[in-house]
């Protein structure tokens, strides 16, 4: 691709391009938003257009859904599980990353290995015996039972993505400060870990959003209405008997995503980088 | 053999200072460092594979004692229509949705790889599917394929594309299969676009110079330059997109639940249904394990062919 000025007919064709691609991508969110905001008479109205409210928009679906449901309490269980696993992640990951790029030592390869196998097994794979696991530790229907088995996913992609970031501060920057009469820890602590600030991040970030997520680990061991997360939540208790439940449904659907959408906003790059670096690192 | 004065030697150690010095020897420090993610992997995640191992050759059933039966389980599955058909399932859910996203995702790579307006909110938009909880955004298809207010259809009827009421998207065999088809690819779509991108703009320019010096018009230049070189970043994303649709659980529960009549079952939706819904844990296990020939192949090919470089 020579840099020269294209035409602006071809650039206006390119950008055709990608419309429908932008549609598909979209489409889904605006119509859940639409649909959260209707009216329940115009929701259910086979006449009215779909893709548009005629009727006024309308915040009901979120006031009954804030008053009437245990919504609040599944958000605040999202966030306690969330933010403890992300935190246990992102530690025990550093620990193990620096280990694998850094420090020679016995089986070091192996256990290189068997990091990037268990980041490769699937969550489906292994809910049902961990189900009895989690019994066993007296952590069933109980949100604790998340934080501690979230990390089983978090850590290898935490670690592998980790080990990229170091390999990439010099050596020489390291040895310098033990030459210096630091130790190795504090060498880690006060020259490495600095400089990988934007590893750190991203590693922060995809352990929040895949732990924000999840669902077959919370849908098996959590039941209760006072453990769930919000995506069990609201998949599982806003689907009632009675069948006009869409408007609070979507209106919840969207609730619960807002966290990730914020932070998605304002770290758009890292989750660019971090999706390619767990791929191709 | 004098304990004091080496550094860092593996003496035992005696005070907080030798605790300090063993630290910063790499065969004391490393096995430290390793240890809670080791832990935790064996407990967390070998243990439980074993006990799926287990699982799977008793007859282990909710609250009742098991026996080791054999391979009973996978000759009881093998006779049983529900498993047979998802087996089936699984394979024509993963080959099709890989494959479409392996194509749409190179063309949207290749739309993205060129000077845009509004680039980053462009790729901002694009990636989104990815990042908003699979759950919840599948809720949103549900309501989308809703057999009564479908905006797919009304959409469709209003273009001229379906003849009105339109299809039961969700009622029936071939329509939901579509269906769950077109949400995986949705889905997964970002990660083959991004990803590709990233191995597009690693392309150094100058072989497309000099292809298009040697009079290599725009289609020639993507076969014999782009195509070649992103092979390897494509076989990457391919093996990773293969596990992880295979393993499918989120999209098809939500859904459908594996219906209309077990057309749309995966082995992660039945294995649910089998061993926690009706308690057959040995059964459910059993299922859950056809996932692992899969896991196998992946990372054997990985850690042959693409990781090469790094251990």
């Amino acid at each position: 691709m020579a840099v020269k000025r294209r035409p602006l007919r071809t650039k206006i064709l390119l950008h055709l391009g990608l419309v429908p691609f932008l549609i598909f991508a979209l489409f889904p969110f605006y119509h859940m938003t639409l649909t959260s905001l209707k009216t329940d008479r115009e929701l259910y109205d086979r006449a009215a257009v779909p893709l548009l409210i005629r009727q006024g928009p309308t915040i009901e679906h979120y006031q009954k859904l804030v008053r009437d449901t245990g919504f609040l309490t599944w958000i605040k269980n999202s966030l306690v599980v969330t933010l403890l696993a992300t935190t246990l992640s992102v530690v025990i990951g550093t620990v193990a990353a620096y280990a694998l790029a850094r420090l020679r030592f016995f089986g070091v390869n192996s256990f290189g290995t068997g990091i990037f196998v268990t980041y490769l097994v699937p969550t489906s794979l292994l809910f049902l015996p961990l189900a009895q696991v989690v019994n066993w530790l007296g952590l069933a229907d109980s949100k604790w039972s998340l934080v501690v088995t979230y990390p089983t996913f978090l850590v290898p992609f935490c670690t592998w993505l980790l080990m990229g970031y170091f390999r990439t501060v010099p050596k020489e920057v390291e040895e310098c400060a033990m030459v210096d009469g630091a130790t190795r820890v504090q060498a880690l602590l006060r020259i490495v870990l600095p400089l990988a600030v934007p590893g750190l991040v991203c590693a922060a970030l995809f352990a929040f959003t895949l732990s924000w997520n999840e669902f077959i680990y919370a849908l098996t061991f959590t039941s209760s209405s006072e453990e769930i997360t919000a995506s069990v939540g609201v998949t599982m208790e806003l689907v009632r008997g009675d069948i006009y439940f869409w408007g609070g449904l979507m209106a919840g659907a969207v609730l619960s995503s807002v966290p990730i959408v914020i932070l998605y906003i304002f770290f758009l790059d890292y989750y660019v980088s971090g999706l390619t670096a767990g791929a191709l690192k | 053999m004098a304990i004091s004065g080496v550094r860092g030697g593996p003496a035992a150690p005696r005070s907080g200072l030798r605790v300090r010095e063993l630290l910063d020897h790499e065969r004391f420090l490393g096995p430290a460092f390793v240890t809670p993610a080791l832990l935790l992997i064996t407990l967390l995640v070998a243990y439980p594979f074993c006990m799926a191992i287990y699982f799977a050759l008793s007859n282990s059933f909710i609250g009742r004692p098991s026996h080791f039966i054999g391979l009973q389980n996978f000759v009881t599955l093998w006779e049983s229509d529900s498993f047979r058909q998802t087996f089936q399932n699984a394979f024509v859910f993963t080959g099709a949705a890989v494959a479409i996203k392996l194509v749409l995702g190179t063309t949207l790579a290749l739309l993205l790889n060129q000077q845009l307006w509004f680039n980053r909110l462009i790729r901002g938009a694009v990636l989104l599917p990815w990042v908003i909880p699979t759950a919840l955004s599948t809720l949103g298809w549900w309501w989308m394929f809703n057999s009564l207010y479908s905006v797919v259809n009304w959409s469709g009827i209003a273009l001229g594309l379906m003849d009105p009421p339109g299809p039961n998207w969700l009622g029936q065999k071939y329509y939901a299969m579509t269906a769950v088809i077109a949400v995986n690819t949705w889905r997964g779509l970002p990660f083959f676009a991004i990803t590709i991108l990233a191995g597009l703009v690693s392309i150094p320019r100058e072989l497309y110079e000099a292809a298009e010096a040697d009079g290599a018009g725009p289609v020639a230049r993507f076969w014999h330059v782009t195509l070649p070189l992103l092979k390897p970043v494509m076989a990457i994303v391919v093996l990773f997109s293969t596990i992880f649709t295979f393993s499918d659980f989120n999209i098809v529960f939500v859904l459908t639940n594996g219906g209309p009549i077990n057309s749309t079952h995966l082995f992660a939706t039945l294995t649910r249904q089998i061993g926690l819904e009706s308690g057959q844990i040995g059964q459910g296990a059993a299922i859950s394990l056809y996932l692992f020939p899969v896991l196998v192949f992946v990372v054997w090919v990985q850690l042959k062919f693409v990781r090469r470089q790094v251990y």
